[in-house]
């Protein structure tokens, strides 16, 4: 999530900052900073609606006596605002429904292009993971090849799929996915929609037809967190032609300032469900709203981070590596496991994003992936014997592993040197205080 | 104004320009006029997309964007309408990875009438670039469209990808790709601007197209990008027909942008 509601935090956290340099507050100060805060919120296309109302909220609290006569006044308002924006956010992390009788069946609606496909194929590798047995079933019979883009997805997670033909109807295609999930015995069935506008009544209508027929334990909107203004208008057509039951934000891994969430809960009143980060079909999150108003507030996100990190760090390894670090016996082939490590957990953006105080503007010059993959890669040219014992690699050697990992010797040799300071270091470190205990990835 | 995501510093703009006129003239029907005619100025002059390239070499068109815009959609558009002018036209799938991206090219270009050059998914999308334009100056093509994979702005090496689809076009034909259109939904908001800023980092953009304007989005955020970026919108996409494709008629533009405000009785900004 790198620079998830980036500019958005910044400026709320520079609002609320200028608070803090002050001792008393007075009702005045409140005003300015709350002013501040609604313009952040309106320059992250927050629905003006939503922004107006969400600060004359927190300015009414705040002027309360709660605030103006606590020790800590500053303090007060950045934990109003916090709890605030958790309730704007939707309070506490929403669940998929379950069905009392399988299968349970979820259905994705949404503009072209927000991304239904995608999230399906997403969905269905989750509950895969989980041990369940999805469906995915195309109903988009409107865009061409929609069908087999699912297809493809469901062939590349091994899971089953159903795709209604091209230009056939798609209420047809409902009765025949859900004979289909009875015969293979699936225990979810995840139907992927035609994409279409709020305002073309003939599709809603159709949609709207198609809920009726399969009759969906859940359904979920899929909106583009880059989504303007417009996110409001989406929200409430498709909840009042349709109905939805909560929402999937997708394309939350760029630069978005995010406003679209913080405003589709409000006009709704339907939580949000899931976040999409990425391409890749892992790359799908609960959406947890405390959790995101402390990111956005500047106060890191250390319970992700940590559950990430139990999720793909081998604990035996984790001790072993400590030991090592301690030992200052860190090799090479140590070095890449942990490489590896910080890809498996979202790159190294990602991670540095979840700790607190570190906003974009703290990370030096953006981390560049893909220099991490070209250390990969020259570390992957090296052979055993090297990797454990760098003080062999010579000349011949060096330019071997540059040939090999297609970079040059000057790259081979700021690895090496990079590398040899980092044992410097930890010697010095494991010298001086024993018994610190060293983080579990570098 | 703010809700058609004009932006919160242009609005702040044009309410100061607007004010300084008021002094004079307090007219509600003459104000939403003045304001009218600033909004078209920003977007004048309207540009076309290129027709042609340099002496009896096809005219090389490459279309980029963020995922879910509608570059494909465009494209088929884009093509059927330089078939209808009795162009001959091929479209490249540079996009190689998005499952089913080449299959639905495919079956547009087929729709449109166009030629269609592709290669396996996930092969490199310059090599198709490539090959595209040079089965088009071998066939005496038009027109090449090039069609490449969705990427958000913010990801390095997929930006760096782009610059590469780019480059190897000019190898394949001198001063290719003549025209680089960047495809924008209208529903998005702010982040259109940082998206416009970025792509035109990587690659020299000579001008977008506003899509999915049949839905309630207004697209105000073409404003700061011609204003900020000098991007101009070239084309608006409004349907999902092969004949939904505009050319940007300023004054249309802004009326169609204006309009709901001035019935709302001018009062909400």
């Amino acid at each position: 999530m790198s620079v998830l509601f980036g500019s958005l935090g910044e400026r709320l956290q520079g609002a609320l900052k200028r608070l803090r340099s002050r001792g008393k507050l007075s009702e005045a100060d409140i005003n300015a900073a709350m002013r501040e805060v609604r313009m952040a919120l309106l320059e992250a296309d927050v629905n003006y609606k939503v922004a107006r109302d969400f600060a004359s909220r927190i300015g009414e609290r705040a002027v309360g006596q709660e605030v103006l006569e606590s020790l800590t006044p500053a303090q007060q308002v950045v934990k109003i605002v916090h709890e605030e924006l958790t309730g704007l956010l939707g309070g506490v992390t929403a669940r998929l429904a379950v069905a009392a009788r399988p299968p349970t069946v979820i259905m994705l609606v949404g503009l072209q292009g927000a991304g239904k496909t995608t999230t399906c194929g997403k969905l269905a590798l989750r509950l895969h993971k989980e041990g369940r047995r999805p469906l995915l079933v195309g109903l988009d019979t409107q865009r061409p090849a929609a069908g087999l883009q699912l297809q493809r997805l469901a062939e590349s997670l091994g899971v089953s799929f159903y795709v209604a033909e091209a230009g056939s109807d798609p209420i047809a295609g409902v009765r025949q996915a859900l004979t289909e999930a009875a015969r293979l015995g699936c225990d979810y069935v995840l139907m992927d929609t035609a994409g279409r506008l709020h305002v073309d009544s003939g599709l809603m209508e159709q949609l709207a037809a198609a809920k009726r027929a399969a009759a969906p334990h859940e359904v979920l909107l899929v909106v583009d967190a880059m989504t303007g203004q417009d996110a409001v208008r989406v929200a409430e057509e498709f909840s009042g032609a349709v109905g939805i039951d909560g929402v999937i934000m997708t394309k939350l891994d760029g630069d978005t300032r995010g406003g679209a969430a913080l405003s589709v809960k409000a006009v709704t009143g339907k939580p949000i469900k899931f976040a999409g980060m990425g391409e890749k079909l892992d790359a799908l999150e609960p959406f947890h709203p405390e959790r995101m108003a402390s990111r956005i507030l500047g106060m890191g996100d250390v319970l992700t981070l940590i559950e990430r990190a139990e999720e793909t760090i081998d604990q035996k390894k984790a001790v072993e590596m400590e030991r090592k670090l301690r030992q200052a016996e860190f090799t090479l082939e140590d070095f890449l496991d942990q490489l590896k490590q910080v890809r498996q957990m979202g790159g190294l953006e990602q991670i540095l994003s979840m700790v607190p105080g570190m906003s974009r503007k703290n990370i030096p010059g953006a981390v560049d992936e893909s220099e991490l993959a070209r250390t990969e890669a020259i570390i992957n040219s090296m052979t055993a014997a090297e990797r454990r014992n760098p003080s062999i690699i010579d000349g011949s050697r060096r330019r071997r592993i540059a040939r090999g990992s297609g970079t040059n010797v000057q790259a081979v040799n700021r690895l090496l040197r990079s590398y040899s300071d980092a044992r410097r270091l930890l010697r010095q470190m494991t010298g001086r205080e024993k018994g610190g205990r060293p983080s579990p990835w570098f | 104004m703010i809700e058609s995501d004009i932006g919160v510093e242009l609005t702040l703009d044009l309410l100061e320009d607007l004010r300084r006129e008021l002094d004079r003239q307090a007219d509600q029907a003459h104000l939403f006029e003045l304001l009218g005619r600033r909004l078209v100025e920003l977007l004048e002059p309207a540009e076309p997309v290129v027709a042609a390239g340099p002496a009896g070499e096809p005219a090389v068109i490459a279309v980029v964007g963020v995922n879910g815009t509608g570059k494909t959609t465009s494209i088929a558009k884009l093509a059927h309408r330089f078939g209808s002018q009795g162009h001959r036209v091929i479209v490249g799938a540079a996009d190689t990875f998005r499952a089913a991206a080449i299959e639905q090219l495919e079956i547009w270009a087929r729709r449109a009438g166009a030629d269609f050059v592709a290669h396996q998914p996930g092969s490199d999308p310059a090599a198709v670039a490539f090959d595209a334009i040079s089965a088009g100056r071998a066939r005496g093509a038009n027109v090449v469209i090039l069609d490449t994979a969705g990427r958000l702005h913010t990801k390095k090496n997929l930006m760096e990808e782009l610059r590469k689809v780019i480059r190897v076009s000019g190898r394949a034909q001198e001063g290719a790709p003549h025209e680089t259109l960047l495809v924008l939904d209208a529903t998005t908001g702010a982040n259109a601007f940082e998206q416009a800023r970025q792509f035109g980092e990587a690659c020299r953009l000579t001008g977008a197209i506003l899509t999915k304007l049949d839905g309630t989005a207004r697209g105000g955020t073409v404003f700061r990008i011609r204003r900020e970026l000098s991007v101009p919108v070239k084309l608006l996409g409004t349907g999902e027909g092969l004949d939904d494709l505009l050319d940007l008629d300023p004054a249309a533009f802004v009326d169609a942008l204006l309009r709901p405000v001035a019935q709302a009785g001018g009062g909400a900004s």
